[in-house]
C-alpha cells in the first residue's frame, strides 16, 4: 500500500510542472483522466492499455499515505478524478462531504466484487466506492534469526529479540498494535487504554528492543536480514519474499487490523464519467489480474481470484482464512480529538 | 532605469512564492481551528522544548564539524592551482547533483549493523582482532539509528555549502595583503591568524547560515538514519501538515518560531562578526 519512494513524489511535482501541456487531442479523443493512486501500486503497464482502449490520457500521480492525500485534497487546487484512500480515510472524506456518488451503471464489472466487501463499515451505504485491494498486516520474521515460530504480538515486547525489532512508523498502526497486544480495539476511543499501549511502547523502546521506527525502508532492512522481526503489510511480505526466502508471515492469534483501499472520486472532479470508466476497467478480470501479480496484495475480485495461479490464492498470506479475517479489525475514523491525543501520545513516545 | 526593469520578474516571483506564503504561516499561526483568532498555538508550545533544544543541538554540532572539516579543505583549495581547484570543486559538486534522499538513503545500508563498513570491518578481521585484543565479543559496530549517525548524514549533505563560500573568500583575498605582511615580519601562522582568517570570516559566516539552517529543519535525515527513534523539528512540523491530527495552525505557528529562533541565531552571529573583525555578511 505504502511504498513510499519520497523521491518518486519529488519527480512526479516536476513532471506536473513540464507535462500538461503538447497532448495532442486526436490521439485522446476522449479527454483525460487524474488518477492519483498509491505508489508502486499498480501494474504500470496496464495505464497505456486503458489509454488504448478508451481514447483517455491518463495523468497518473502517486502520493505516500493518507494524510498526505487528505491535506492534498482539503488543501484545494488539485484535481483529481480517481482516489484510492484506505477504509478510514474514506469514511473520514464521506463525513466531510469531500467525495461523489458513484453512477454504478458505469461501472459493471463492479458486480464482480466478492460479497464479504460490500457495503462495508466505512462505507455503509456502499454508494462512495469500489474496493481495489486489501490485505493484512502482521508480523515479518526471519525464520534463521528467531526461536520458533512467532504467534503473538507478545514477540514485540520479549527482551531475547533487543534491538532486533522494527516498528511502523505512524500513531495509528504502531499504538493500535500494542491496543491490540492489550485486549482493546483499534478503533478505540477510551483515552486511558491509549495511554496505557503508548506506555508499552515507551517500555519497548527503553528496553532497547526497538531497532528503529520504519515505513519502506523495512524492505531493505528485513531482506537483507538487518532485524528479525518487523509489523507490516502482508502484500509487502510477499514482496520481500522474493529476495529473502527465510522471511515468515503471520497475523497474531490476538488479531490485527485488515485494511481496504478502496477506488473514489473526490467532490467537484471534472473528468467524472471518465474517472468511472477507469474504475470499471481496473475491475475487470485482465486487469486486476495484472495487478495482484505485480503489487502482491489481495483483489476482492472473485473472477481475479479464481484467474491467479492457485499458489497465490490458495497462499494464507495473500487470502487468509475466513477465521483469521474475522480476528481482524479495519480502521474506522476517530473525532478529531482523540486523533489529536494519538499524535502528543506519539510525541510522548518520541521525545 | 533599464536595470531596474530587469529585476522585475524576480521581484514578482519573490512577492508570490516568498513573502506570500510568509504571509500565509503568520496568519495560519494565529488562528485557530474554527478560524477565529488565537495565541493558543504558541502557549501549547512547551511540550516541544526538548524538540526545539535537540534539533538546535545536533545541527550546532553539525555546523561546528563542517567548519573543522571545510576550512582546511577551502583553504588548502584556494591555494592550489586551476586544474587541481577545477577538479576538486567539480568533485564536491558532483555528488549534489544525485538526489538528496538517494544519498541518505545509501548512507543507511553503509551504516547498517549487517551494512557495507561492518561487512568491510569484519574482512578484514577488525572485529576478531579487537576482540582478541580486549577480549570483547563485538560483531558489529552500532553506528545506524544514532544521533550520530544524524550528524553524520547531516554533515554529508551540508559540507560543500560551508566549503564553497569559504573558498570563494579565500580565493579573493588580494595575495598583496599578504605579502604586506610577510614584509611586515609576520611568520606563516600570524599571516593566517591576523590577515587571512580576518579576512575570510564572511565566508566561514555565510558558510554557517547556509549549513544551521537546513539543518535546523531538515527532516529525512532524522528517519533515515536515526531510525524516527526521536522527533526533530523537521518531522514535527511535517507530522502537523501530514499527521493524522492535520493541524496546519499549529504546524505553522512552529515554523514561526523556529524561523524567528533562527533569525535571532543569525543576528547575534552576524554582530560578533562584525564587532570583531568588520566582516560584512551575505
Amino acid at each position: 500500500m505504502k511504498r513510499i519512494v519520497s523521491v518518486l513524489l519529488a519527480v512526479m511535482m516536476v513532471s506536473t510542472l513540464l507535462t500538461g501541456c503538447g497532448d495532442s487531442a486526436d490521439k485522446y479523443p476522449n479527454g483525460e483522466v487524474n488518477v492519483l493512486n498509491w505508489g508502486e501500486y499498480i501494474d504500470e503497464d496496464v495505464i497505456p492499455e486503458f489509454e488504448e482502449e478508451y481514447g483517455i490520457k491518463v495523468n497518473y500521480k502517486v502520493c505516500s499515505d493518507n494524510e498526505t492525500l487528505y491535506s492534498t485534497l482539503s488543501g484545494g487546487g488539485s484535481d483529481y478524478d480517481v482516489i484510492v484512500p484506505s477504509d478510514y480515510m474514506i469514511s473520514r472524506l464521506i463525513s466531510e462531504g469531500m467525495l461523489e456518488k458513484l453512477d454504478f451503471s458505469n461501472i459493471p464489472n463492479f458486480s464482480d466484487v466478492d460479497a464479504k466487501f460490500l457495503n462495508p463499515a466505512y462505507d455503509a451505504t456502499g454508494e462512495y466506492s469500489v474496493p481495489y485491494m486489501w490485505g493484512t498486516v502482521g508480523i515479518i520474521y526471519n525464520t534463521t534469526m528467531v526461536n520458533g515460530d512467532i504467534t503473538s504480538w507478545s514477540a514485540l515486547f520479549d527482551k531475547q529479540y533487543a534491538g532486533q525489532v522494527l516498528m511502523i512508523n505512524n500513531p495509528r498502526d504502531a499504538i493500535g498494535v500494542a491496543l491490540k497486544y492489550l485486549g482493546y480495539s483499534y478503533n478505540t476511543t477510551d483515552k486511558s487504554q491509549i495511554k496505557e499501549a503508548t506506555d508499552l511502547l515507551i517500555q519497548q523502546k527503553e528496553d532497547g528492543i526497538v531497532q528503529a521506527y520504519v515505513m519502506d525502508e523495512i524492505f531493505d532492512k528485513m531482506e537483507g536480514g538487518e532485524a528479525a522481526i518487523g509489523v507490516y503489510y502482508a502484500g509487502d511480505y510477499l514482496t520481500m519474499l522474493e529476495n529473502n526466502p527465510d522471511l515468515a508471515f503471520v497475523v497474531p492469534s490476538e488479531g490485527s487490523n485488515y485494511f481496504v483501499d478502496a477506488m473514489c472520486i473526490p467532490k467537484g472532479a471534472s473528468n467524472k464519467e471518465n474517472g468511472e470508466k477507469f474504475i470499471n476497467f481496473m475491475c475487470s478480470t485482465d486487469v486486476g489480474k495484472d495487478n495482484c501479480e505485480s503489487i502482491g496484495y489481495s483483489s476482492p475480485l472473485m473472477s481475479v481470484k479464481d484467474a491467479l495461479d492457485p499458489e497465490i490464492s490458495g497462499n494464507p498470506v495473500a487470502y487468509p482464512s475466513d477465521e483469521v479475517l474475522a480476528s481482524c479489525e479495519q480502521f474506522i475514523n476517530l473525532p478529531a480529538d482523540i486523533l489529536e491525543f494519538y499524535d502528543s501520545e506519539w510525541l510522548r513516545l518520541k521525545v | 532605469m533599464k536595470n531596474k526593469w530587469l529585476s522585475v520578474p524576480y521581484i514578482v516571483w519573490m512577492a508570490i512564492f516568498v513573502v506570500a506564503p510568509l504571509i500565509l504561516v503568520l496568519i495560519y499561526a494565529f488562528t485557530s481551528r474554527s478560524g477565529g483568532f488565537t495565541v493558543e498555538n504558541f502557549t501549547t508550545m512547551a511540550q516541544y522544548v526538548t524538540v526545539f533544544g535537540r534539533s538546535f543541538f545536533l545541527a550546532l554540532i553539525a555546523t561546528l564539524v563542517c567548519i573543522l572539516l571545510g576550512y582546511p579543505l577551502a583553504y588548502y583549495l584556494a591555494r592550489e592551482g586551476a586544474g587541481m581547484r577545477r577538479m576538486a570543486t567539480m568533485l564536491i559538486m558532483l555528488p549534489m547533483w544525485m538526489n538528496f534522499l538517494l544519498r541518505t538513503y545509501s548512507w543507511m545500508s553503509i551504516l547498517e549493523n549487517t551494512g557495507l563498513l561492518n561487512t568491510l570491518f569484519q574482512k578484514i578481521g577488525l572485529f576478531a582482532l579487537i576482540n582478541s585484543v580486549f577480549g570483547t565479543n563485538i560483531e558489529y559496530f552500532h553506528m545506524i539509528n544514532t544521533q550520530g549517525a544524524i550528524v553524520l548524514g547531516m554533515v554529508y549533505n551540508f559540507l560543500p555549502f560551508m566549503v564553497l563560500p569559504i573558498y570563494t573568500v579565500i580565493d579573493k583575498i588580494d595575495y598583496r595583503v599578504i605579502e604586506a605582511a610577510q614584509d611586515l615580519g609576520a611568520n606563516t601562522r600570524q599571516v593566517f591568524r591576523k590577515v587571512i582568517f580576518p579576512l575570510s570570516l564572511p565566508g566561514v559566516l555565510s558558510g554557517i547560515t547556509m549549513v544551521f539552517v537546513p539543518a535546523v529543519s531538515t527532516f529525512a535525515i532524522p528517519r533515515l538514519l536515526g531510525g524516527g527513534m526521536v522527533t526533530m523539528l523537521g518531522d514535527l512540523i511535517e507530522a502537523q501538515f501530514m499527521g493524522s491530527a492535520y493541524n496546519p495552525y499549529l504546524g505553522s505557528a512552529i515554523s514561526l518560531v523556529m524561523m524567528v529562533v533562527v533569525l535571532i541565531c543569525m543576528a547575534v552571529m552576524n554582530r560578533f562578526g562584525e564587532g570583531e573583525e568588520g566582516a560584512v555578511v551575505l
